[in-house]
């Protein structure tokens, strides 16, 4: 089933506008940064100007004397108490894992770590007395380059460990039992394609900056947090700070944005903490902008080395993957299992059948590396798309022949990849027809052999990128087997209120994704009560007690089927009291269009509604005989596999080959995100994802210098794009249902960030190829361009 | 300190303030202004935009408050995003587009975008797509890829040039009384003349 339908009846598939809008743009949005409480004080940091320093001495009684301070105080105050920043996923068991302090005790290993605080009535007073704080640094050798950390005379990030190197994770497919070894592939390969390609580094720059507010009201702690992982957050904190998990509430309240870059435990929530602990006041800390740049976690900054080995008709027969993934200073709460997650994806929707990936963590002294929209995906995707038209050059095939000679066809799902995973379904074939169309790839591709043949300065490019993606993290047991350290359920909670009116509490954690939106239409149609008459409720532990929280794509693709268990559990549930209402029995009833009905009685005859039986048991003066007055459920789903969307993007790029100016002058994105609930959400994040991959593409990097101070530290610096920097796309749908999900949805959140970078580069790189250029470094700056002209083959 | 008096949303504001304290922490730290948000500290980002005119004012410009000092804005009048719609909740059309067109999603950059957009289309009421992008290339969106929001500015455009014609002051209709002229729902005379008693910030 690949045709979009639609579906006018029913919530589910239609068009709502979403319920979160009316205060978001009427400023009655609740962020972080807005929660005021009684007697609330502000923090400010101190953060290391040092890539790589001893700390030799911290004096902070100065800033003790400055108006309106109420405390300060260094690391090595908290050095035995402060506990170390948690990572979740030590991904081999011999993994180097250094201990992570909230603040630098006698060593900073990136700039921008947290060295000093200072407490104060108001913000400007704190900023202001972390002038007075004096710290002696003792500088240390730095090193930033993970080739060079790897050297076996390297300088160290953390001498204790003896090594930069912090672990060594490896796929075989032969040895696996997935597929053949790798070697064989090679030996028997007419065709071998080697690259290097540098994924670099890339800052998160949600809107909102992170803040936190930490309330300590006798034993109990209230912390709001920008946040899209409260409920792991909460765990965190108490594992960390010993804090009893009762004694520990955590809300994350309206969150700008996220991208990965909130899914942290970070050292300003857990240095929040302790100075609330310590003055026994609410305690306020709001990150500028500089500061978020500077320490909230990067991403990407990969070094892929690859070998595809080929038959001269296209066939592929293998893939070895040599991965260096630069950690950073330390580990985040999933730092080490990032590069993992793109280690299923590198055979992308192909079924070559050999294949090797090894993935070095090294340590630098840069801040530290974590989850980015896609998360090891769009790397994946990235090399394997680029290596697919490298291919298609080598052979002088078209790009989209070799992707078809390549790709899993739609009549072999479900399909067990050569990673060990079972793609559960698919329909390539369509989605690339459909991609090609609205592109007029046929056209495009006569303009620029016109344009190549008179020698046109400004040359058009094609660019081809298919991608599938494993999203819905994830199946308990797979992350068990990754020794990930938490599950992947996810859970919904439905309390039908007397008056018939629901209310719904998700485990999920939204920052932008809709999910109230959503979730309503998807109760809405399942217990037959109006859209409008749903309230759903996420965010706070103290109501939203259980959840995994948002990120990975998985929030409707696991959070989703919670949430449609719930509301069966809520029929059932109604059923007897229905049954008792109606006087019948239960085994006669049927619920359809909002309602219990005598089986075989026509639609319009009477019939009990939810709101009924929510009612009948709220009084519940008349019960039937061993039933429980109450219709609310609960559901914790754990789901059997993944779910994996897929899509082709096509984008046409018009290179300057005397500025090395780059303009995207068409992008069609036809994306397969299963049965859509909310087609104006979805749309809404491919837009955005693909702004974020062509973002890596073309603008997005963050510089160090030689001496480890990030040269963009601001967003003069480091630039994410403004609407005058990005095309309008077309964007449009196949939709093949997932089986797995009651609803067929799979996810959509990073599906644009994974296919649109390749789609770009490949485009900028067929532009240029009659310039011998078969390589550009990302971004692609006009510089860069201009450079790869002049300098050949490789930037 | 200083005192000044500004007015925003309609209310009139003297406080004494510290002479280095930006617009944007004025609005928010004292006066309880918290639609009116702070993305960056560089003035790149526009999520602290509200719109500002002077006592003569005739026109309203789009103003990135941290890019002002409180005293610089002593005696002006300022709309922020709490500000923008009708009294009796009405959305002025741009909030009205936004929504329509999913033109948000986590809604961080989202009050500054819309007063943006207000000015924009103050200044050019037609604006063509790549004119709307250029006109708000001061304000960055994380989330949307900036597609539904040049739809929006484009259907708030359509709506605004109609209740030209058709409603002339409906943007400002229904404010409490003593609320200012809101944002110039469709621009005053074209040749009506910039307030300068506020910097604006370069674009």
């Amino acid at each position: 089933m690949t045709t979009v339908q639609e579906r006018p009846t029913g919530e589910v598939g239609a068009a709502r506008k979403r319920k979160e809008d009316a205060r978001l743009i009427t400023g009655r949005t609740m962020w972080t940064e807005n929660v005021m409480l009684p007697g609330m004080l502000h923090l400010a940091i101190l953060r290391s100007p040092m890539a790589h320093a001893r700390i030799t001495r911290v004096d902070t009684s100065a800033a003790l004397r400055e108006p309106g301070v109420v405390t300060a105080f260094s690391g090595r105050d908290v050095a035995e108490t402060q506990g170390s920043l948690p990572c979740a996923w030590p991904v081999t068991e011999d993994m180097v894992h250094p201990d992570h302090p909230p603040l630098a005790v006698d060593e900073v290993r990136h700039a921008g770590e947290a060295v000093a605080v200072v407490v104060a009535r108001d913000r400007a007073s704190a900023v202001d007395a972390l002038a007075t704080i004096e710290v002696d640094y003792e500088p240390l050798p730095v090193v930033l380059d993970m080739e060079e950390a790897l050297a076996e005379d390297a300088r160290l990030v953390h001498a204790d460990k003896g090594t930069n190197k912090a672990y060594t994770w490896i796929f075989d497919s032969g040895e696996a039992g997935t597929g053949h070894g790798v070697d064989a592939a090679f030996a028997g390969a007419e065709v071998v394609i080697k690259r290097r390609y540098i994924q670099q580094r890339l800052i998160p720059a949600f809107m909102e900056p992170r803040s936190v507010v930490v309330d300590p009201t006798g034993d109990q702690h209230t912390i709001w947090s920008a946040t899209q992982i409260p409920h792991i957050l909460r765990v965190m904190v108490a594992l960390v700070t010993g804090t009893p998990e009762h004694k520990v509430r955590v809300v994350a309240p309206d969150v700008g944005g996220g991208f990965g870059g909130k899914l942290q435990v970070t050292a300003e929530e857990l240095i929040a903490f302790m100075a609330a602990q310590r003055v026994g006041k609410p305690v306020k800390y709001t990150e500028s902008r500089s500061d978020s740049l500077l320490s909230a976690h990067h991403g990407r900054d990969q070094i892929q080395d690859l070998e595809l080995a080929a038959r001269r008709d296209g066939t592929v027969l293998g893939l070895r993957v040599n991965l260096l993934a630069n950690m950073g200073a330390y580990l985040g709460i999933v730092t080490p299992g990032v590069p993992l997650l793109g280690a299923f994806m590198y055979n992308a929707i192909y079924k070559f059948p050999a294949y090797r990936f090894v993935c070095t963590g090294v340590y630098t002294n840069t801040t530290t590396t974590d989850a980015y929209r896609g998360a090891g995906r769009p790397e994946a995707t990235y090399a394997i798309e680029r290596l697919m038209d490298e291919l298609a050059v080598e052979l002088d095939m078209d790009p989209v022949e070799v992707r078809r000679r390549n790709w899993i066809r739609h009549d072999e799902f479900p399909f067990d990849t050569v990673a060990g995973l079972t793609y559960d379904s698919g329909n390539y074939e369509a989605a690339t027809d459909k991609a090609l169309e609205l592109f007029g790839y046929e056209a495009l591709r006569a303009e620029q052999a016109s344009r190549r043949e008179s020698g046109d300065p400004v040359q058009l490019g094609i660019g081809v990128s298919t991608y599938t993606e494993m999203c819905g993290l994830a199946p308990s047991r797979v992350l068990g087997a990754l020794r990930y350290a938490a599950g992947g359920w996810e859970t919904a909670s439905i309390r039908v209120l007397p008056t018939g009116k629901v209310e719904v509490v998700t485990g999920t954690s939204p920052h932008g994704q809709g999910h109230e939106t959503a979730w309503s239409q998807i109760v809405a149609d399942r217990l037959g009560v109006p859209f409008e008459d749903v309230e759903v409720l996420h965010g706070d532990t103290r109501t939203s007690h259980k959840g995994l929280d948002t990120y990975g794509s998985r929030s409707l693709a696991v959070g989703g089927i919670a949430l449609v268990n719930a509301c069966t559990k809520v029929v059932d549930k109604a059923k007897p009291v229905a049954a008792h209402l109606l006087e019948c029995d239960v085994s006669d009833l049927e619920f359809a269009d909002g309602a219990f009905r005598v089986r075989g009685a026509p639609s319009d005859a009477a019939g009990k509604t939810i709101a009924d039986c929510a009612f009948a048991v709220f009084a519940a003066h008349d019960m039937p005989e061993g039933v429980e007055p109450t219709i609310d459920a609960d559901a914790t789903y754990d789901p059997g596999n993944f779910s994996f969307p897929h899509g082709t993007h096509l984008c046409a790029t018009e290179v300057d080959t005397e500025t090395g100016r780059v303009t995207i002058r068409s992008y069609v994105a036809v994306d397969d995100v299963g049965r859509v609930i909310n087609p104006l959400i979805v749309e809404g994040q491919v837009h955005g994802g693909v702004a974020q991959g062509i973002a890596q593409a073309l603008f997005e990097e963050a510089v160090y210098d030689s001496e480890g101070n990030l040269l963009t530290g601001t967003f003069i610096d480091y630039t994410p794009p403004s609407a005058a920097d990005l095309p309008d796309i077309v964007s449009d749908r196949t939709e093949t249902p997932a089986p797995d999900h009651p609803l067929g949805a799979k996810g959509v959140g990073e599906a644009g960030t994974i296919a649109s970078t390749p789609a770009v580069i490949n485009a900028i790189v067929d532009a240029l190829r009659p310039y011998g250029v078969s390589d550009i470094r990302m971004p692609a700056t006009p510089e860069r361009v201009w450079q790869a002209l002049r300098g050949g083959a490789r930037s | 300190m200083t005192r000044i008096s500004i007015t925003v949303d309609g209310v009139r504001y003297d406080d004494d303030v510290e002479s280095r304290t930006l617009l944007v922490h004025h609005l928010r730290d004292r006066l309880g202004k918290v639609g009116t948000v702070v993305g960056c500290d560089t003035s790149n980002c526009g999520a602290c935009t509200v719109l500002v005119a002077g006592d003569s004012a005739t026109t309203r410009h789009a103003v990135k408050s941290c890019n002002v000092l409180a005293v610089q804005a002593d005696g002006t009048e300022i709309i922020t995003i709490e500000g923008l719609a009708g009294g009796d909740g009405s959305l002025h059309p741009v909030q009205q587009a936004f929504h329509d067109r999913h033109a948000l999603q986590c809604g961080f950059c989202t009050p500054g975008m819309i007063l943006a957009a207000v000015d924009l289309l103050a200044e050019n009421p037609d604006p063509s797509d790549a004119e709307i992008r250029e006109g708000i290339e001061g304000n960055l969106c994380r989330c949307t890829g900036y597609q539904n929001i040049v739809r929006a500015v484009r259907d708030a455009a359509t709506a605004l040039r109609g209740a030209d014609v058709a409603e002339p002051a409906s943007a400002v209709d229904g404010q409490m009384p003593g609320t200012p002229q809101a944002a110039p729902a469709v621009p005053s005379e074209p040749e009506s003349v910039p307030v300068e008693a506020v910097p604006r910030p370069v674009p």
